[in-house]
């Protein structure tokens, strides 16, 4: 049975300065693919850095690298990713009457997929 | 004070110093730039953060068609005019983006709007939003960043990370630089980060705050309750993972503040709660006026989204989401959103200026995007412009255009551009479409 986490997606410099060279740079793609997590959490799930995991909700799937956050970074139960396409494929369409999506704070399930 | 600088040095025929120019990459829109110009490249952006540099070290102006009318190269008054049928011949036509524009453009994109009677929104819509709705619910007891600079002895920021999205917000406006009421600057400030995730801008901190994901608005409720002394039980600290005890001596540090300041990011608009976080946050610092000064503003991201909000409330009475069909403004966040207008297939067309829909919206809101006309302007081929209808080739706000922004405390800045792009400007192009647009109503009138 996959574990549930809870997503946010967020800013980093890397994902800033990236940007600004270019949408299309291996760069920026690497950095809004890939999933950063607890090491408690990558430990339980056998996940080993740089593994690739998938994670999927109702709206989509992706599968993608996973990398332990630096330590105490992040509480068990939480995924960080750069804001980017990965992130935007997982986002639901609803916006609750506020025109918001759901950007931050997403359900999501997690598993390993193969070693990276 | 001279605007730039001309600087005859043999070895380098075209060097250019521009002073005093404005950074877009993020709402800061730091104004202290000196910008080294050599043959229509930035080299060096002095007083630039690292998000900064990269804006201004890698632009360069694209060799693309001025417009292309479904990827077909076109010359510019086609363009206008195949923008104008579009336009003139929808029932719905959305406008959208406007975040990385002049203030200049987007007054009149919301006129073209205005005369087509379509729906004007701008990226606010899917980042502070729910603040502008908060806003309009409870009030915004504000300050601008001078105010902060000079007097704010005790700042919160809370679900944002300024380390990274906003990086000379520390040094520049709101932590460490020295105010006219605080000599020792940093010294004289109680700094607190109240987050879920411990990010780079924790160890700026004094306290970090790690909050359980989606229990901002209780978290907020309980230090209401604490500031005005209504008790609050120890089962906060198993709901929202902050302490008692810990809550208690931030709520009494908070009162005891001369000048306090909540600065919030998307961590409480992005989230479950949305705009009832920053009520909640709003309501807070309100209520602390009772005791001493306290603010709250938004972290705003893009350069000139703060100048979107303006432009459209003075122009309609409403921050963003604005459907003007029936000849006066209705605001109606969820109903006249483009998220949701594409979602629900209801845009029969779309104006997108600087923005990227096709990149960020979700997949049925995508899918709705390229079933119906767009136009787009961009100084890139971004994702939008690529299955545009229409596209038009910009030039670059800030960098090459000169113009207004608002930073996100409110405050216009003059943007002194580096160089000419070879390109029209958004507010040249929208001017050309507006202009043909009531040429052909007063034509059919
Ligand atoms: S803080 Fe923002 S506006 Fe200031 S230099 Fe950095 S990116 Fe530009």
């Amino acid at each position: 049975m996959p574990e549930t986490f809870i997503l946010i997606p967020g800013r980093t410099s890397r994902q800033g300065t990236t940007l600004n060279e270019g949408k299309y740079t291996d760069d920026y793609k690497d950095e809004t693919n890939t999933l950063i997590a607890s090491g408690d959490d990558m430990r339980r799930l056998g996940i080993a850095d740089g593994d690739l995991v998938r994670m999927w909700n109702e709206v989509g799937s992706v599968v993608l690298p996973c990398k332990s956050a630096s330590a105490g970074e992040m509480p068990s139960g939480l995924l960080f990713i750069s804001y980017g396409p990965t992130s935007c494929h997982l986002m639901k369409a609803e916006t609750h009457g506020s025109g918001m999506p759901d950007s931050k704070g997403m359900d999501v399930f997690l598993e390993r997929v193969a070693t990276g | 004070m001279s605007v730039a600088e001309q600087t005859q040095e043999s070895t380098l025929p075209s060097l250019t110093i521009v002073k005093d120019a404005a950074c877009t990459f993020c709402g800061c829109v730091c104004d202290d730039m000196e910008l080294t110009v050599e043959n229509n490249r930035i080299t060096k952006a002095k007083n630039a953060c690292v998000l900064g540099k990269a804006w201004f070290l890698n632009h360069h102006i694209d060799d693309r068609p001025d417009a292309t009318i479904k990827g077909q190269p076109v010359s510019y008054e086609e363009a206008i005019e195949y923008a104008a049928d579009i336009l003139l011949n929808a029932r719905n036509p959305v406008t959208y983006g406007l975040s990385d524009t002049t203030c200049e453009a987007q007054r009149v994109a919301v006129a073209i709007t205005d005369w087509v009677g379509g729906t004007v929104d701008t990226t606010t819509s899917v980042c502070h939003g729910p603040s502008g709705m908060a806003f309009q619910g409870v009030g915004e007891v504000t300050a601008t960043l001078g105010e902060i600079k000079n007097r704010a002895d005790c700042v919160i920021y809370w679900g944002g990370n300024p380390a990274e999205s906003h990086p000379r917000h520390f040094t520049r406006y709101s932590l460490t630089p020295k105010g006219q009421f605080l000599p020792n600057g940093r010294k004289d400030r109680y700094a607190v980060l109240i987050d879920v995730r411990k990010t780079k801008s924790a160890k700026a901190m004094d306290e970090f705050i790690q909050i359980k994901p989606r229990c901002d608005f209780e978290l907020i409720w309980a230090m209401r309750a604490l500031a005005k002394g209504v008790e609050v039980g120890p089962e906060i600290e198993q709901k929202t993972g902050v302490p008692l005890a810990q809550l208690q001596a931030l709520v009494d540090r908070m009162k005891t503040a001369k000048f306090g300041v909540i600065l919030f990011g998307m961590g409480l608009t992005m989230t479950r709660g949305k705009h009832m976080n920053t009520e909640a946050v709003l309501s807070l610092a309100r209520d602390l006026n009772k005791f001493t000064r306290w603010t709250a503003k938004p972290m705003r991201g893009h350069g000139n989204v703060t100048g979107a909000d303006n432009v459209v409330s003075w122009s309609t009475g409403y921050p963003f989401g604005v459907n003007l069909s029936r000849g006066y403004p209705r605001f109606n966040p969820g109903e006249y959103t483009t998220s949701d207008l594409l979602l629900r297939g209801e845009a029969d067309a779309a104006m997108i200026i600087a923005s990227d829909p096709m990149s960020n919206f979700c997949q049925q809101a995508r899918d709705h995007f390229v079933r119906i006309p767009t136009i787009v302007l961009d100084p890139k081929l971004s994702e939008s412009a690529k299955v545009a209808t229409v596209a038009f080739t910009t030039a670059t706000y800030g960098i090459n255009v000169a113009g207004t922004a608002y930073r996100m405390d409110d405050v216009p800045i003059y943007l002194r551009p580096a160089f000419q792009s070879k390109y029209r400007s958004d507010y040249e192009i929208l001017k050309a479409i507006e202009t043909r647009i009531r040429e052909r109503q007063l034509a059919a009138s």
